[in-house]
């Protein structure tokens, strides 16, 4: 019923009826080691050219024990050092559908449609998915994921970290 | 006999300052929000390690992003470092800088023939020169020794204009392991040609050999580093010239040094 009308709607104004989107699936593997703390994580799009191009997900420790109303842990958002030196520093953290709890162990699925405020639109060409891990008394890790946008089909990469990132799933919707 | 022994002395102080690596060692140098850091400064031959002298804090200049002036919390002078705090509280690049801007005379002592040394400032060199001394020669020494710390987003830095500096492209705390940064070496606010700068990787103790790249600045004082590993490097070049500003002096002794870290 709503694809008839979507595409009816798309028919009388010559668009795409849908707007592109896509969906982030980042596994945080569960750690066998005597002191775990939860990991930092980032997850952006990132230009051919390596800029920034848009944050899609922070999660860090947003308590606010202290009345800090960034939350207790923007002191080590530096630590997500990549994220961190291609324009996260420029964010002026928490930020509304962005910015987040850390995680526990487990696969966390994210979906961004296009035109949104973590996914705005994006110029027709090369990009990457990047999704860095940054654990207290642990490691770090980034992973990333090259793609074409728009996509042209509905399309699955998926790439995997070794230590601190498990399985990391970017999903294209056209 | 005082006089000797501070003669002795300087000598010494002399001889270590040529001999041996002056360093700064801040504890971080990026950050996400403002705090305090400490800084480590040292004289020796092993990169940044403490074991030879404490670096003399007298030239510290710390220079906040909006271009004031910091005072440093906690100094001290110990044996083989100094340290001092300090309170980074803005959004920004800070420089920390110690100078050693001097000059330093040799003669020969008329009535024994011996030979003497001092140092001194600009305007008390003279002073320390006998009027009857033979073979006077002074040299004009401009050092500075510096690193650099950002709070969140880098600002830019004001150009000192006066001695060797380094001005980095981009920012100099955004330094990466197999990245290549560019750098420009100047000279009294002007492109400092053809030197060779010295770029050595810390932790010299822990490695045979000292595997320091030798680069050549270009005709516009430019030169590159593609970062062979993460840590924190010393960078230093050295020249003379003629521009004196003291006027006994006929030769200016040049000398910059910074502590840059690179991220893996």
């Amino acid at each position: 019923m709503k694809v008839r009308y979507s595409l009816a709607l798309g028919a009388l104004f010559g668009a795409p009826a849908f707007a592109a989107g896509l969906g982030v699936s980042i596994e945080v593997p569960r750690l066998n080691v005597s002191e775990y703390h939860r990991p930092y994580v980032a997850a952006w799009i990132e230009r051919a050219d390596n800029t920034l191009a848009t944050t899609l997900t922070v999660w860090y420790d947003v308590r606010t024990k202290t009345n800090n109303p960034e939350g207790e842990g923007t002191k080590w958002l530096k630590d997500l050092r990549q994220w961190w030196r291609r324009g996260g520093r420029e964010l002026a953290v928490p930020v509304d559908g962005i910015t987040g709890a850390t995680k526990p162990a487990g696969k966390h699925q994210l979906s961004f449609s296009e035109g949104s405020a973590a996914l705005p639109k994006l110029a027709p060409g090369a990009y990457k998915l990047v999704v860095e891990a940054a654990r207290e008394v642990g490691g770090r890790e980034v992973v990333s994921i090259p793609f074409q946008w728009p996509p042209a089909a509905a399309a699955q990469p998926v790439a995997a970290g070794k230590e601190e990132l498990g399985e990391i799933r970017l999903e294209l919707k056209p | 006999m005082k006089t000797s022994l501070l003669a002795i002395a300087l000598i010494a102080a002399l001889g270590t300052a040529q001999a041996h690596n002056a360093w700064l060692l801040p504890s971080t140098t990026v950050l996400s929000k403002g705090d305090v850091i400490t800084v480590d400064a040292g004289v020796s031959n092993d990169l940044f390690v403490a074991n030879h002298n404490a670096l003399r804090l007298d030239g510290l200049q710390i220079t906040a992003p909006d271009g004031g002036t910091l005072k440093p919390d906690n100094v001290a002078q110990l044996k083989q470092r100094s340290v001092f705090d300090v309170s980074v509280a803005q959004a920004g690049t800070y420089r920390i800088a110690v100078l050693n801007n001097g000059a330093f005379a040799s003669w020969k002592d008329k009535a024994t023939g011996q030979a003497k040394r001092a140092r001194g400032t600009a305007e008390t060199i003279g002073r320390e020169i006998p009027v009857d001394a033979a073979d006077v020669v002074v040299t004009q020494s401009a050092g500075r020794i510096e690193t650099f710390v950002t709070v969140g987003k880098p600002s830019q830095l004001k150009p000192i204009g006066q001695g060797l500096e380094l001005i980095a492209t981009g920012s100099p705390t955004d330094l990466v392991k197999g990245e290549k940064s560019t750098f420009t070496l100047n000279l009294d606010g002007q492109p400092a040609k053809d030197l060779e700068v010295t770029v050595t990787a810390g932790n010299t103790q822990y490695r045979d050999k000292l595997e320091e790249l030798k680069i050549k600045t270009d005709s516009k004082g430019q030169f590159s580093v593609t970062w062979p590993s993460a840590g924190m490097y010393w960078l230093d070049v050295n020249t003379k010239d003629n521009k004196t500003t003291v006027p006994q002096a006929k030769e200016r002794r040049l000398s910059y040094a910074a502590t840059l870290e690179v991220m893996p």
